[in-house]
């Protein structure tokens, strides 16, 4: 008679936590030695930064408290950290950015419902969102809020809002230079690749600098253009040119089979590109057009050379106050901080789109 | 019937020009707000507190000029160094106020206008307390840390060539590292401007090891700057900062104003005041500017004590900008 042996679960060394540090970190011998070596140095690195951010740190409001500790102020952050979020925007209006993302959260929130995705009236929702995004922050006009100009403008929500602007105008201005550059328009294709070559060929802050101070010496004075809009458009042509060589890349990794399909069929040359073309040249270059986007997203922070006071320059700038003087460091960490967030945000939706479409990966 | 048209066109086109470069002080009063050029950061000069809103010495004038014209608003813009100027001429600002030193050549070549010296300021040298160096002079062969790319380091060269010494200069490009580099032992003397110096000195690991040597090695004059050929908009800047500087030789503050322009029974208070004559209304402001400006900010004094003095990270002595009655150079003519 078959003994009944009872279920057992496998030896604790073999499965979860255990099972994975043993595997991966502690088999073969020599592997322990290298884990060991590696944790000690990350513990030797570490160290000092935890003790400075936690150990040592203070949270009081009080400077004089905090200056009597060695560690992170992290009150200046406490204390702070609405000028680091919205800049030198009016204190009582902050809650109009707020709404502003919130509305933009739950939108995107609403999207990622499966089952509501592709809805006619979810499409309206995203083309009207950035109307009213604007018209929130911005108000004045009919909105009845107390306008708030874009001079006032500063912060992360600068920063997001120039990133996010220049990524959506850039790409369509991309798509076409693309598509102008691989096509055999007389006119045209000159055109592209004489604004891809200059643009390319000089760096982003000569083109903001142009944009905000020389400009202005050739328009007539009373010709006043926000400053804001004159540092997204100079990013929008900046990283235009940039997009617009990923997507030619896309193009021209379709095999010619596929334009040559196309024309079979007898499609016009908008079909071709709209139903054939791009749909597929797009998904090849998602990993680098988001390589594009994060790099837009850092690149903001140059516009601190033609004054507006975006997250780096808070930084700066709230640590000049004589409260909190000197705190770079917690100013650095924190939006360091910031940064490293939305870019591996971004870097997330990338990987997400890349499951997504399986030709992305191809 | 033909000259009177003549003089009718004359007057149109006069009219007309009039219009199209109209004044600074209209464009300010249409707009509602004055456009004020200043420091992105700079300890005690300009930079945020916790609502956002601009603070320190340099700001401080440019709301004492936005209330003598009595507009609600000030809107800063931050400028770098080099774009100051340029933003100055485009009329970007109407007003530049910005640690701006007042040079010949700027003067004569960038079409700008120089109102007051607000600021003697001048570079100055600091040193460990533990070399025994107690004056500039006992420097030669020194290791000389500092910020490139500004007169720092020509007015270094200067020094040391005029006085027949040797040094070496180690340069950076941003004033922390400059700091770091002194603080870890790299050099023996630390160099910027003496208003800097103090706060860099502040955020050493130990303040009191170092001191600031007597001398200054630069005359660096700061005031805030209008564009050239304005003068009426000049003249309301220059005012302006005079009215601050004169209500602190006269004891008028803040708090006080509005008791000594009721009570102060002094003729020279009285007219600074606007309670009698009408300086104020010849300048194109109204009676009530000098009142205003004061409340709002206070006098030199006290602009100064408020954001460079004992107490504040720059911790400032008032040395050369204390009143001329009392041995300094801050000197306002009389409102007569």
């Amino acid at each position: 008679m078959a003994v009944d042996i009872p279920d057992r679960l496998p030896p604790a060394t073999s499965v979860g936590v255990l099972g994975w540090v043993r595997r991966n970190l502690l088999c073969p011998w020599y592997n322990a030695l290298l884990s060991a070596a590696t944790a000690f140095l990350i513990a030797k690195a570490a160290a000092p930064f935890w003790n400075w951010a936690v150990t040592n740190a203070t949270i009081t409001l009080d400077p004089a408290v905090a200056k009597r500790h060695t560690g992170a102020a992290w009150g200046f952050i406490r204390e702070m950290w609405p000028v680091f979020m919205t800049g030198i925007y009016p204190a009582e209006e902050r809650w109009r950015p707020l709404l502003a993302l919130c509305a933009v959260l739950a939108v995107a929130g609403l999207t990622c419902v499966r089952r509501l995705r592709g809805a006619g009236w979810l499409r309206a929702l995203w083309l009207t969102t950035p109307v009213l995004v604007f018209a929130c922050i911005r108000g004045g006009g009919i909105t009845g809020l107390p306008e708030v100009g874009t001079h006032y403008w500063g912060g992360l929500m600068l920063t997001l809002l120039l990133s996010v602007v220049a990524m959506v105008a850039a790409f369509p201005v991309s798509v076409l230079l693309a598509l102008g550059r691989t096509s055999d328009m007389p006119v045209a294709r000159p055109f592209c690749v004489a604004y891809i070559e200059l643009v390319r060929g000089v760096p982003l802050i000569t083109i903001l600098f142009m944009a905000s101070v020389v400009l202005p010496l050739f328009l007539p004075s009373d010709l006043d253009l926000d400053k804001v809009l004159r540092a997204m458009a100079g990013i929008t042509m900046f990283f235009s040119a940039y997009l617009a060589e990923n997507i030619r890349g896309g193009l021209q990794g379709l095999s010619r089979g596929q334009y040559e399909a196309a024309d079979a069929l007898g499609m016009g040359y908008w079909t071709k590109m709209r139903v054939v073309i791009l749909p597929q040249a797009l998904r090849i270059v998602i990993p680098p057009m988001v390589n594009n986007f994060i790099g837009i997203l850092k690149d903001t922070s140059l516009v601190g050379i033609v004054g507006l006071v975006d997250l780096l320059q808070v930084a700066f700038a709230t640590t000049s106050n004589p409260k909190w003087f000197g705190r770079l460091a917690e100013a650095y960490t924190f939006i360091a901080f910031w940064y490293w967030v939305l870019c591996y945000g971004l870097s997330g939706c990338s990987r997400y789109l890349e499951r997504r479409i399986p030709s992305a990966g191809k | 019937m033909r000259s009177v048209f003549i003089t009718l066109a004359a007057a149109g086109i006069l009219a007309l020009s009039s219009l199209a470069q109209a004044g600074t002080l209209q464009d300010v009063r249409k707009n509602g707000f004055l456009k004020c050029g200043t420091h992105i950061e700079n300890p005690g000069f300009s930079a945020l507190d916790a609502n956002g809103q601009r603070i320190g010495f340099d700001v401080d004038f440019c709301r004492a000029v936005a209330a003598a014209i009595n507009v609600p608003e000030v809107k800063y813009t931050p400028l770098t160094s080099k774009e100051r100027l340029p933003a100055l001429q485009s009329g970007e600002i109407d007003l530049l106020s910005r640690t701006t030193t007042y040079t010949m050549s700027r003067d004569a070549n960038m079409g700008l206008d120089f109102t007051n010296i607000t600021l003697y300021d001048g570079q100055g040298l600091m040193v460990r307390k533990s070399s025994g160096i107690t004056s500039a002079r006992q420097l030669d062969g020194a290791t000389v840390c500092l910020q490139t790319g500004s007169t720092t380091e020509l007015n270094v060269a200067d020094y040391f060539r005029r006085n027949g010494m040797n040094y070496t200069p180690v340069v950076f490009d941003k004033q922390p590292d400059v700091r770091a580099a002194y603080d870890a032992g790299r050099c023996d003397v630390h160099t910027t401007d003496v208003s800097g110096l103090a706060a860099q000195r502040s955020l050493m690991k130990n303040p009191e090891e170092h001191v600031i040597l007597p001398e200054l090695i630069s005359k660096e004059p700061l005031g805030p700057v209008v564009r050239h050929g304005d003068n009426q908009w000049g003249d309301i800047v220059r005012w302006t900062v005079w009215l601050t500087m004169a209500a602190e030789e006269y004891g008028v503050t803040a708090e006080n104003a509005d008791k000594l322009f009721a009570e102060s029974p002094d003729p020279e208070i009285q007219r600074m005041l606007g309670k009698t004559g009408t300086l104020w209304q010849d300048l194109g402001l109204d009676a009530g500017a000098p009142v205003r400006v004061l409340k709002l900010v206070g006098n030199y004094g006290q602009i100064f004590g408020r954001n460079l003095g004992p107490g504040t990270p720059v911790n400032l002595p008032r040395g050369y900008n204390e009143q001329w009655t009392k041995g300094g150079l801050i000197y306002a003519p009389p409102f007569r």
